[in-house]
């Protein structure tokens, strides 16, 4: 028995694993670097912690009775929202077809097509707002065509996605009875995508619905515009009662969508 | 022995069904023209089109000058306090994120309502608009950068909890069971169990969440909370359009890099 | 007086892009109303061999002549005319499982209409009574307005089977039609292929890896080994020596 006391062995070193190292070493220059830069000290910010504080304890004090001159933007919110959604997901799914590989067998129109999506997709949705409302001057419109093309972003990649990872089968049954591209995306691609495709375009709308709520804020219409101006008048009463109004809208409506694209997906 | 072959018999449809497909045709139809009432679509400016002329051009013909002329002030020093920012935001963010995403975790052993509640509170700090958690900072810290990168490393805790937690919910019972097994505490369980297991996928949503936080850190500046927004909009104020040119043709680069460096790392991680 | 043979493989070779052989040197002739089952292993090329017919795949020698023409040569709406003629069963069945069986079947009439009415959905009644009959045929008429997803396998290959025969095509090629399917469906789908040869005159090819179901319903046989015809005569005359020779790589004795 001692015998095999002594045979055990010591627990050996934990080897040493560079790659963990390097990864560490990163984070910590990182966080170095950008606390520096920015100057952000944690400490400073609860020193001032009570300011913070006084606005939010305003702001959850709702003033109720501003409900009645909220809404109506609210409402117009919505509207932008719904038709950017509606017309951004047309776009991408008439585009997504372009380049999905398996259906546009050309390589250079694909990636010419992805190189594009890809840079539409770089750009925020409060700056292509900015850009907008200087083009098109402050109000909805502005909005709208802003967030069509964030909507388009944002769905065109899902979307083509979504087409590339269907079964190939049945389109290879489609190609032996004789049917064309146009026979194949009808009855062979479009069965299988269509669920996912309104799915993403409801998953575009919750986006857009947050995202409408703040483009008034640079003028581009919707409730964001009197969420500026209650907050520049430090009617922070009103900044809070828009907060829950829009709150509780975002939420009818994620629950809304998410039980629909469940629905979808039986 | 001759079957004559029987006809075509029509389509059953239930009354239900029918009246599901014809009420959500006819309701999707009704908001959508009820979306388009009351929108002011005459608005448009005359010059339109002339400023669209314009923005073209000024990203065909940028004002490279802006890019790196040693002042603090320019794109490179302003697209890296942009970086900087994100980074600062989401390590706060994902942090932050570990305690809220075990909250909202609807597991096994937890009352429906506990993790609802948390969801619910996720919801409402996703929600609660990033540019008014800004503004708050900017009272608290002062305008510039602490500012946007606290707002966004409070704001991104909405999203990435989120992720986080539906993480969790997805994990194997097995682990946790078996800590529970040798005596040991919810806080065991979460440390030995869940967390290990969880490694990647924090790692990987962190690093999707840092590609949104690029995004957010650059229309933060829009307030006055740091980073690229606040050159652009000035820019778009003055009609600078080359200068806009610039600027959109560095975020666009800076963007576009980062998309690239994180998804090659989330491809090694998995 | 020699009728043209309707499937005729001239040379035909196939070089994949990574420079493994396909096909090698193919010679073929099939007559009208012949029933083929091409035996051999898994990989030795029969599925390309078949799919080298409808062209699903291009060959990179040769020439293939269907009914006296070239598919090789056949381009665009032509070419869809001659697949028209040519109806196929896969292996996995290959419906789209969100469709109904009504519409599975009836896309097999699609070459038969100028795209735009498909599209819309346009189908004739003839056609579409044509397809219910069909589904009769094959015993599958009460699940017509079913989704695609809510049969079985064996039901989703004989729906397959109902939409080559509302093709109306002349020649229906089988690409291992049983392989997922159990003893008594495999019978089922291989009795109605026997149906859709005698009573409509179709000339069937068929890959089958069950040599007791080839022995069965195949006239003809004809062995493939590494993308070479090794065999080629009428079932009745074949020994079981030469089955197992190419499934045993020529090796001869059979294994146990």
């Amino acid at each position: 028995m001692s015998a095999t006391d002594r045979d055990m062995l010591k627990l050996p070193k934990k080897k040493f694993k560079m790659w963990n190292w390097v990864w560490v070493i990163l984070m910590i220059l990182g966080l170095v670097l950008s606390v520096n830069n920015t100057q952000t000290s944690l400490p400073e910010f609860f020193a001032n912690f009570d300011q913070f504080a006084e606005i939010f304890v305003q702001m959850a004090q709702p003033d109720w009775s501003y409900a009645g001159t909220a809404i109506p933007y609210l409402v117009e919110t919505i509207k932008m929202a719904i038709i950017s959604t509606v017309i951004g997901s047309l776009l991408a799914f008439v585009y997504s077809l372009l380049i999905a590989r398996n259906i546009v067998h050309n390589r250079v129109i694909t990636g010419v097509l992805r190189f594009i999506m890809n840079i539409i997709r770089t750009i925020p949705d409060l700056l292509l707002g900015s850009i907008f409302v200087a083009i098109v001057g402050i109000g909805p419109v502005a909005g709208i065509l802003a967030l069509t093309v964030f909507t388009f972003g944002v769905v065109v990649k899902l979307f083509y996605e979504a087409i590339e990872t269907i079964d190939p089968g049945p389109s290879e049954a489609i190609k032996a009875v004789g049917g064309n591209g146009m026979n194949n995306i009808m009855f062979a691609v479009m069965p299988q995508i269509l669920p996912y495709f309104i799915s993403y375009a409801l998953y575009a709308f919750e986006i857009n619905v947050r995202a409408s709520t703040i483009l008034g804020y640079i003028g581009a219409g919707g409730i964001g515009l009197q969420l500026k101006n209650t907050l520049d008048m430090f009617n922070y009463n009103q900044t809070g009662m828009i907060i829950l109004v829009v709150f509780l809208v975002v939420l009818v409506i994620d629950f809304v969508s998410t039980k629909a694209r469940e629905a979808l997906m039986r | 022995m001759d079957t004559t072959m029987k006809k075509l018999p029509p389509k059953p449809v239930t009354a239900k069904s029918r009246a599901i497909k014809w009420g959500g045709w006819i309701i999707s139809i009704a908001i959508i023209i009820w979306s388009c009432t009351g929108i002011d679509f005459g608005g448009i400016k005359p010059t339109a089109g002339q400023i669209t002329g314009a923005i073209f051009n000024g990203l065909f013909h940028p004002d490279w000058s802006y890019v790196y002329n040693g002042s603090g002030e320019d794109l490179v020093s302003q697209l890296w306090q942009t970086l900087c920012i994100a980074f600062l935001g989401t390590f706060i963010s994902a942090i932050i994120s570990v305690p809220f995403a075990f909250w909202a975790a609807n597991t096994r052993h937890k009352k429906f309502w506990v993790s609802e509640s948390g969801k619910i509170v996720l919801t409402f700090i996703r929600s609660f608009p990033e540019i008014v958690l800004a503004l708050m900072f900017i009272k608290a810290v002062g305008p510039g950068a602490p500012a946007g990168a606290l707002a966004l490393g409070l704001h991104s805790v909405g999203m990435l909890a989120m992720l986080f937690s539906e993480a969790i919910e997805s994990l194997d019972d097995g682990p946790a069971e078996a800590i529970t097994a040798v005596g040991g505490s919810k806080f065991n369980v979460a440390v030995f169990a869940t967390l290990p297991d969880l490694m990647p996928a924090i790692v990987s949503n962190t690093l999707y969440r840092f590609d949104v936080s690029v995004r957010s850190a650059s229309v933060l500046g829009l307030v006055g909370a740091g980073g690229i927004g606040y050159p652009l909009i000035i820019a778009l104020n003055y009609r600078q359009w080359s200068r806009v040119g610039i600027i959109l043709l560095g975020i666009i680069v800076m963007v576009v890099v980062i998309d690239w460096i994180s998804g090659a790392i989330r491809k090694k991680l998995v | 007086m020699a009728e043209q043979p309707m499937i005729e493989m001239k040379n035909v070779t196939k070089v994949y892009d990574n420079g493994t052989v396909g096909l090698k040197n193919i010679n073929l002739k099939i007559n009208k109303g012949e029933f083929v089952v091409i035996v051999g292993l898994s990989g030795a090329g029969k599925s390309t061999l078949l799919r080298a017919i409808n062209r699903l795949h291009d060959i990179s020698e040769g020439d293939i002549l269907i009914d006296g023409e070239s598919i090789t040569k056949a381009k665009g709406k032509n070419l869809r005319l001659m697949r028209r003629k040519i109806g196929m069963i896969f292996q996995s069945f290959n419906l789209v499982k969100r469709s109904s069986v009504l519409r599975n079947v009836l896309a097999g009439r699609l070459a038969y209409y100028p795209t735009w009415k498909t599209t819309f959905n346009l189908f004739t009644d003839k056609d579409k009574q044509r397809a219910y009959e069909a589904l009769q045929s094959v015993g599958m008429a009460e699940k017509v307005y079913s989704r695609a997803d809510e049969l079985s396998g064996g039901q989703q290959q004989r729906v397959a089977i109902a939409r080559v025969l509302t093709q109306r095509p002349e020649i229906i090629l089988a690409d291992e039609p049983t392989a997922s399917l159990d003893p008594k469906t495999s019978r089922q789908v291989m009795e109605d292929l026997k149906m859709l040869n005698e009573k409509y005159d179709m000339t069937v090819v068929a890959n089958l890896h069950s040599i007791e179901l080839a022995k069965e319903f195949g006239h003809r046989v004809i062995g493939v080994r590494a993308g070479e015809i090794v065999y080629d005569g009428k079932m009745e005359d074949t020994p079981q020596s030469v089955f197992d020779n190419i499934y045993n790589g020529g090796k001869g004795k059979e294994e146990d």
